[in-house]
């Protein structure tokens, strides 16, 4: 059996079936604002831990820094000027032009599909260029179709939940922290401290200190038919939950409106089946190249090389066994 | 707010709406969506600008003459919506012979008095015969082409606003310029409309009023009132500020616009003449009737027509009471007691320094918070302590903390920019002893009441007298529907006695009915509470009137009688709104029409009653005593009839138009804690080279009460900066996150660096002006999970006169690397630039920044007007001042 998930979906191909959509996030970055009410949503909903010392960053309006154990909605500012968002421009004209999976006018057809024809020469008078942009974008786990983390876990503390999510059940984690490098997008973490606020009077020592510890997707809300808590807050729509298809329509909706307008720096994250983790669960629209938001531009599961490394494993066993067999032949001469 | 979705171009100019307002700018994200273009004038680039089409950088303070500019070029040009302006605004009404412009007179308009430093609006009166004036029908020059019309007045006024001349100013390039103006006059007439949105960054200057009266004037010239999509957004400072200005937490208003009366005004009828007129057209001709429905809701069967319905009962102001006239009273130590609710002057009040200690005179102090905020623990941890120049031995004030319950642990309601009321109900009891404000004021009526129940002194009789008899829940809470119900009224006698008023209409003059804020009548019409409506726009059209309720009569777009032509037929297909229906002999349409319901567009008016009936059917402007929207307003504002530009008192630039440097009847505090740089009038000027603007953050919320405190909100910004151009920095030596010290003439504090392409150097004339940016979240304190030092301590108590709003948004200071002195060391630092800059009150008596400035004395408000217009009275009143050296210069 491949380890890696098929045309079914990672829900179905765990033994959930097919009685829910795999569910999943569209963060559309062009119309957030930066409000951070995803982050505080997400910690209030969840109690998670402050992160940090309470002192400036020294990233723009960023003070979070990073996704990890205590953050899982992180809004990241990029500052860029004229000759950057013109690189953006070609580069995700570009993306057009070499027939990229997921960029495209609705009538391209199928998603993952090439759409018709180049593109890059229809004129389309672009908005004004700005001299200078503040680039926002909230990240979270992906949800990977293929995730790293749920395929290394020794303990089966991390699950596929039957929406399609990936979940840390933090009273099987046993801490050993395997799944945190199995992570290409360094998502997921140990968390090493278990306050809430420094005023917080605890009785008892949170459990969930020292275990695996990311983003649920909000598996508790979505069980009782909620949507996640960033989704709900968000007062832009920039993050929207829903199902994972039609998500992804949206998001190429979205993006061939952006580059009718001559927006051709917008481009999507994660909605590639073919990509290096299956696709993810949670996609973005970005306006730049995936680096410039802290992204991995490549992103490969850690696992995905696994039958083929058993098989060349295999194979070089079998060819030890044949040679130090044939060398106890030699020796019988 | 959803009609920001309607509009084709939003100018945001004096605000930072994505980050002061994010969830409302759902609506501005949508109209992008529509394909609407969003420009953002402001000078600094923010979360707004990174939303929006354009951003320009702009000069604190020069709006005026950006926005003078944009109405130049529309009149110049012809590109104004002619028909609209013809039939709905003043433009073609004559002005009295005696007016003089400032393009005359050198930056002054006629009657100013330089003793008082006001003046005497009765020069700005309409022409014509003064009973006709009266009745609304001044003189009229159809052709607009009469020298004294207003269309010329306002033509010759702005004739030197030209794209130079906002280049000169602003710091704005002519492209930039084009780029506005053009926006603008593509987006506006029949087809397309236009709609402005401002906050603070317009309301905190000295002038900030005519500032926000010059959009008004453009709007009403491009035709964008009153229609969809149009009109102009005033973003308010946090959740019901619109509510506090309906049922007032101000001094000088009622609730319902209606004014405080003054001392020695003790006739009841010349009061409610005052507001309006029996034979002056509109809705304010029925002043009376609003007065008398409040005073019999306050003093139910002991207000009658025989007692002028206690009218008697009701304080009267002897001068200005706001904040600041307050805190000058407490350093002068005539102020026992204090209560404070949900506010922290302490942080949040311009001088900082000056706030502590006025707090520190006190005998007692009441503080009701979620958390020890600043002003409760001042006396023991504030920056005063920590120099030596306070001690808790010293300070006598006595502080109660009585904790508060916040809005999910009470119900009430919340009234938006847009008059949209909404209510809450409690979610969750308040915990511990935290009680919410109702219970807390009503129990202490209850209390004052009880002790009072023998008195027989007369003074006594206006509470003994009040109707004070709400429900209460088995926690003690009142019942908040009940007040409600009472600030919308009902019948207490006849045949609906009991019953709830529909509407203000239903108002009587007999003392047959009751109401506490006539604009709110109809919110609890037939019983039900109207702002709870919570239909999901999914089910409703556009207009959603079954979302919560907006004032008056649910009407959501105001003098919405203008988005139809003179004959009442739409604009366009496109922007159809109300209209005259022929067939039925009413007005209809997606709203609740504003205009007597069948008056016909063609009706010319019947100028002997009086009120609605005196109306045309042109004349959209219901509550305009002469039913026209006011490009020229004769009354109502203390500085002028039309804006026009002054500079900062503490600006390094001389005012390119006028030899008047600054703002004529600017109102300050002299005070040796209370200097000013003299700016560009006085040498001293240069000791302080550089523009500060103070501003929030989406992070934290105003003084930081209800963001500091917590830890979610704190990690996010968790500390005190500053923002800075990467030339300034560069300039004076500044590090990226480094320490910096910012000095003011009042105090000084430290910042980390943020240095940022986001803040952009401006030229004006030969000057480059950097310009520094300042949240003012922060002030020092134990208390707080985050602390540090606060923008307000550098901001001095500088007032617009029509507001007494503090100039917040354009001072002058200067910026060193590193942190400030501990300790006596602060006070040195702050005095040894003040020895620079050459002030030292014993050495310079003009210390407060315009030398040459006309005029220091008492605040008055003008005579009255015979078109004294409906809106709400001049926070100023008439009397002598209370204030020991308050001047208004």
């Amino acid at each position: 059996m491949s380890l890696l998930a098929g045309e079914e979906g990672p829900a179905a191909q765990s033994g959930w079936g097919h009685d829910h959509e795999r569910k999943g996030f569209f963060t559309d970055t062009s119309i957030c604002i930066g409000c951070k009410a995803c982050e505080v949503a997400c910690k209030e909903w969840n109690r998670n831990p402050i992160d940090g010392n309470l002192e400036i960053l020294g990233s723009s309006y960023d003070n979070t820094g990073a996704l990890g154990a205590n953050t899982w909605r992180h809004v990241a500012f990029v500052e860029q000027g004229r000759e950057r968002i013109e690189e953006a421009r070609e580069s995700g004209r570009k993306l057009v032009s070499l027939g990229m999976p997921g960029i495209g006018p609705k009538s391209s057809g199928a998603r993952g599909a090439t759409p018709a024809g180049d593109l890059s020469q229809v004129d389309r008078t672009p908005p004004d260029t700005p001299e200078f942009r503040w680039l926002m974008s909230s990240d979270v786990c992906k949800h990977c179709t293929n995730a790293g983390c749920l395929d290394v876990c020794p303990t089966g503390a991390i699950f596929r939940s039957e929406f399609g999510s990936v979940v840390v059940q933090q009273d099987v984690c046993n801490g050993c922290g395997t799944c945190v490098s199995a992570c290409p997008f360094g998502v997921i973490e140990r968390r090493d401290d278990g306050t809430v606020s420094p005023f917080a009077v605890r009785e008892e020592e949170d459990p969930r200190r020292g275990t695996a510890s990311k983003c649920t997707l909000c598996y508790d809300r979505l069980v009782d038919g909620e949507e996640p808590a960033c989704s709900a807050t968000c007062p832009t729509q920039s993050i929207t939950f829903g199902d994972h298809p039609d998500l992804a329509e949206d998001a190429k909706q979205r993006v061939a409106d952006l580059h009718a307008r001559g927006m051709t720096e917008a481009r999507l994250y994660g909605t590639n089946p073919k990509d290096g983790v299956g696709g993810t669960g949670s996609v973005f629209l970005l306006l730049d190249e995936p680096e410039v938001y802290g992204l991995p531009p490549d992103p490969q599961v850690p696992t995905k090389s696994l039958p083929k490394t058993y098989a060349r494993t295999g194979l070089a066993a079998a060819g030890m066994v044949a040679a130090v067999a044939l060398s106890f032949l030699g020796a019988r001469r | 707010m959803q009609d920001f979705a309607n509009a084709d171009l939003i100018v945001i100019e004096g605000s930072n709406m994505a980050e002061a307002h994010p969830v409302a700018f759902q609506w501005v994200i949508e109209a992008r969506k529509r394909g609407a273009r969003v420009i953002h004038v402001d000078p600094r680039f923010t979360r707004t600008s990174a939303n929006a089409d354009r951003h320009i950088p702009i000069r604190t303070g020069t709006d005026i003459v950006l926005l003078g500019g944009v109405i130049r070029h529309v009149l110049e040009n012809e590109l104004y919506f002619k028909e609209y302006v013809q039939a709905y605004t003043n433009a073609s009404t004559l002005i009295s012979e005696e007016y003089g412009d400032p393009e005359d007179l050198d930056g002054l308009f006629s009657g100013y008095d330089p003793e008082t430093g006001t003046y005497d609006d009765s020069t700005w009166a309409y022409a014509g015969d003064p009973e006709q004036i009266a009745r609304g029908l001044p003189e009229r020059d159809e052709t607009l082409q009469h020298p004294r019309t207003v269309f010329q007045i306002l033509r010759r006024h702005y004739a030197r606003y030209t794209p130079q001349m906002v280049q000169d100013t602003c710091g704005i390039s002519p492209e930039d310029f084009e780029y506005l103006a053009t926006s603008i006059a593509e987006n506006s007439g029949r087809e397309r409309t236009t709609m402005f949105a401002y906050a603070l960054g317009w309301t905190q200057h000295q002038g900030g009023a005519q500032m926000i009266r010059t959009s008004g004037i453009l709007q009403l010239l491009m035709g964008n009132v009153g229609r969809p999509g149009g009109g102009i957004m005033a973003l308010r400072g946090h959740a019901t500020i619109q509510g506090s200005t309906d049922i007032p937490t101000l001094y000088h208003i009622l609730p319902g616009y209606l004014p405080m009366p003054k001392a020695g005004q003790d006739d009841f009828a010349e009061y409610t003449r005052g507001i309006g007129k029996k034979e002056q057209k509109g809705f304010w001709a029925n002043a009376d009737v609003y007065a008398i429905n409040l005073l019999k809701a306050w003093w139910g069967e002991h207000a009658s027509a025989e007692n002028d319905w206690g009218f008697h009962n009701l304080p009267r102001l002897t001068g200005a009471h706001g904040t600041y006239q307050t805190l000058m009273r407490m350093l002068e130590g005539d102020v026992d007691g204090y209560f404070l609710f949900g506010q922290n002057p302490a942080v949040g009040s311009a001088n900082g320094r000056m706030q502590r200690l006025g707090l520190s005179n006190l005998k007692w102090m009441v503080v009701r918070d979620f958390y020890m905020i600043e002003s409760a623990t001042f006396w023991k941890d504030g920056p005063e302590v920590e120099s030596g120049e306070l001690s808790p031995e010293q300070i006598g004030t006595e502080m109660f903390f009585l904790p508060a319950a916040n809005h999910t642990e009470k119900a009430g309601s919340f009234t938006q920019t847009q008059r949209m009321v909404q209510w809450r109900d409690k979610a969750v009891e308040p915990p511990g002893d935290a009680r919410s404000d109702l219970e807390f004021m009503y129990d202490l009526g209850r209390r004052v009441l009880a002790k009072l129940a023998d008195s027989t002194d007369p003074r006594d009789r206006p509470l003994l007298d009040l109707t004070w008899d709400y429900p209460v829940d088995e926690h003690g809470d009142p019942d908040a529907e009940a007040v409600l119900a009472e600030i919308n009224g009902r019948h207490i006698a006849g045949e609906k006695a009991g019953q709830p008023l529909a509407s203000f209409g239903e108002m009587k003059d007999d003392g047959t009915t009751i109401g506490g804020c006539w604009i709110y009548s109809g919110v609890y019409a037939d019983g039900v509470n109207r702002a709870r409506k919570r239909t999901p726009g999914q089910e409703q059209d556009e207009t959603a009137a079954d979302w919560g309720w907006a004032w008056p009569a649910n009407r959501r777009i105001l003098y919405n009688r203008a988005s139809a032509d003179p004959e009442g037929r739409p604009w366009s297909e496109r922007k159809k709104w109300v209209w005259w229906d022929e067939e039925s002999g009413t007005w209809t349409g997606k709203d609740v029409p504003d205009f007597p319901a069948t008056k016909r567009p063609d009706d010319p008016g019947d100028p002997s009653k009086g009120g609605a009936a005196a109306l045309a059917g042109t004349d959209a402007f219901i509550m305009q005593a002469d039913g026209r929207g006011w490009l020229f307003a004769p009354t109502g504002m203390v500085d002028g009839p039309m804006p026009t530009h002054y500079e900062s008192p503490e600006s390094n630039i001389r005012n390119p138009l006028y030899a008047q440097q600054s703002n004529p009847t600017r109102v300050t505090f002299r005070d040796e804690d209370n200097l000013s740089s003299p700016g560009a009038m006085g040498a001293g000027g240069e000791v302080y080279p550089y523009v500060f603007t103070t501003y929030r953050i989406t992070e934290h919320h105003t003084a930081g009460g209800m963001s500091r405190f917590l830890p979610y909100l704190s990690e996010l910004q968790p500390e005190m900066y500053c923002e800075v151009s990467p030339e300034l920095a560069e300039e004076i030596g500044l590090e990226p996150y480094g320490w910096a010290t910012i000095i003011s003439a009042r105090n000084a504090i430290e910042a980390k660096v943020l240095v940022t392409e986001r803040m952009t150097p401006l030229r004006v004339g030969e000057r480059t002006v950097h310009q520094i940016g300042l949240p003012f979240h922060w002030g020092r304190g134990s208390e707080a999970v985050v602390q540090g030092d606060g923008a307000n301590d550098l901001i001095g108590m500088n007032l617009d006169a029509n507001t007494q709003i503090q100039n917040s948004k354009n001072n002058s200071c200067t910026i060193i690397p590193g942190r400030r002195p501990r300790g006596a060391g602060r006070a040195e630092l702050v005095e040894a630039y003040r020895r620079r800059a050459g002030l030292i009150p014993e050495l310079h008596p003009q210390v407060d920044g315009a030398d040459g400035a006309p005029g220091a004395g008492p605040v008055t408000e003008g005579t009255p007007h015979p078109m004294r217009g409906p809106e709400e009275a001049s926070a100023v009143p008439t009397g002598e001042p209370s204030m020991k050296e308050m001047r208004n210069r």
